[in-house]
């Protein structure tokens, strides 16, 4: 059941992203101030709010896993990490070519930049705590506490280094800005690429949870192949 | 042990029983410290590191020019976070032969007092590091860090608090792993880089001879935030941190 959902969803996120490529980069007209390299920010920024979505999901299942004490939701939320860290990835790549052609440098130090690798970082040392550790109720519960810790740091992250210093562009979708920043018809294709980077997003999940439950099964296998 | 609890309890207790969780802390800081003083293993090292760092820094830069000053407060507390890294790595890791770690676990102690003792101790291990750290970076680096005593002495205390809770709490989470001494530096820096923008940015403040008094309550708040968030989550948490 689980891998028809799998396919289902790859199947709706490849729809949708052959549509959004074609909208993108044959219907829409290059942008008046940057031209042709304004386009990225259909894949910068819905990668930006996917990998930041999916690390407050893994926060919520962190916390289902503690109260339940059930290991399918600490295999969710290390699903959910990984494929975070990926779209994050994904985030921080597209941001610098884009800041090679606009701004001339690959880099800056500038506080959304600077967030996004620190959240890179942060669960990246999540990852790498998870392979370091072989009991699996030790992992889940170790790896549970980091990602709350995690989260929350994610939060201050963010605050002190806006204070710190930013000269990052301003917010453009009109959910934050009230709208008259950007077209009408490139913010919808944002909103379409965002589902479509989603439903990829839940379909990678899902291929990755089923992962995670064989390597689970393989080592409670070889655990009692040990003792006995 | 006084203020016996239940193992594992994390209700919120009524103020008499609140006073016995704090002797308990109190009592596991002594504990540690006291096994500091007799081993210096932590200090010892941790200071070493740190005047090494200092020595090494001065081969950087040109430490007799006015930008000395304006990064001092950053090169000070990145010698105090690798530094720290040496004394977290020794707090919970100094109970794992004979067991001892176990018998703390199974003993009347809360597990938040626990992790709240270990964190005093560090704090008390950092700030002893930190004090050295600063009278030699002052001889070094012709810094003048006494202008304002009371102000960074809080500062220092508060973002040296933070660091302790964190580097305690991460020390707990990392102490049975295979690769320890990698996993907590790797883990604890990002996790830190607020605290530590914070710290430096109010150090390089005190350093100067007529700080702005707005930006010292925007970064004062920002470490109380910290402190105050982290330490609730390590309370909160201790359970599931602290595991036989």
């Amino acid at each position: 059941m689980r891998e028809k959902i799998a396919i289902g969803l790859a199947i709706a996120a490849a729809g949708l992203l052959a549509y959004d490529l074609y909208q993108i980069f044959l219907v829409l007209p290059d942008e008046a101030m940057q031209g042709a390299i304004y386009r990225i920010i259909f894949f910068h920024v819905p990668a930006a709010i996917t990998g930041m979505i999916g690390y407050f999901v893994a926060l919520t299942l962190s916390v289902l896993y503690l109260s339940s004490g059930k290991l399918r939701w600490d295999s969710l939320a290390a699903s959910v990490v990984e494929v975070s860290v990926i779209f994050s990835v994904v985030n921080i790549v597209t941001g610098s070519i884009w800041a090679r052609v606009i701004w001339g440098i690959w880099w800056t130090w500038d506080y959304r930049l600077t967030s996004a690798l620190v959240c890179v970082l942060i669960f990246s040392g999540y990852l790498m705590m998870r392979r370091a550790i072989d009991e699996p109720t030790q992992r889940a519960r170790l790896s549970s506490a980091l990602c709350i810790f995690g989260c929350v740091d994610v939060v201050i992250v963010w605050k002190s280094i806006e204070w710190f210093r930013n000269n990052h562009p301003g917010p453009v979708l009109s959910i934050r800005t009230g709208g008259g920043t950007i077209d009408p018809a490139m913010e919808r294709m944002i909103y379409f690429n965002l589902i479509a980077l989603l439903l990829m997003a839940a379909a990678l999940v899902l291929v990755r949870t089923r992962q995670e439950a064989t390597a689970r099964e393989i080592d409670s296998l070889r655990r009692l192949a040990n003792a006995a | 042990m006084p203020g016996v609890q239940t193992p594992g309890s994390s209700h919120v207790r009524p103020l008499p029983a609140m006073i016995g969780s704090v002797r308990q802390a109190l009592s596991v800081a002594r504990k540690d410290l006291a096994i500091e003083l007799r081993t210096k293993e932590s200090l010892n090292a941790a200071g070493a590191f740190a005047i090494a760092i200092l020595l090494l820094l001065s081969f950087v830069f040109d430490v007799t020019s006015e930008e000395t000053r304006n990064i001092a407060g950053g090169l000070l507390w990145l010698v105090f976070a690798f530094a720290g890294a040496l004394v977290f790595n020794r707090g919970f890791a100094r109970e794992l032969p004979n067991e001892c770690l176990d018998a703390l676990l199974a003993s009347p102690l809360s597990r938040a007092s626990l992790l709240i003792g270990k964190a005093i101790a560090n704090l008390a291990m950092l700030l002893v590091v930190e004090f050295v750290s600063l009278i030699v970076f002052g001889i070094f680096y012709d810094i003048r860090w006494w202008l304002h005593p009371g102000e960074l002495a809080a500062a220092f205390v508060l973002a040296t608090w933070g660091i302790s809770v964190v580097g305690a709490v991460f020390g707990a989470l990392t102490v049975n792993l295979r690769l320890r001494e990698l996993m907590l530096p790797v883990i604890i820096y990002p996790l830190l880089i607020p605290l530590l923008i914070a710290a430096i940015e109010i150090t390089n403040l005190l350093f100067s001879a007529q700080p702005s008094q707005a930006d010292q309550l925007l970064w004062g708040r920002l470490l109380i935030v910290f402190d105050v968030v982290f330490t609730a989550l390590a309370l909160l948490l201790a359970d599931t941190i602290l595991i036989t």
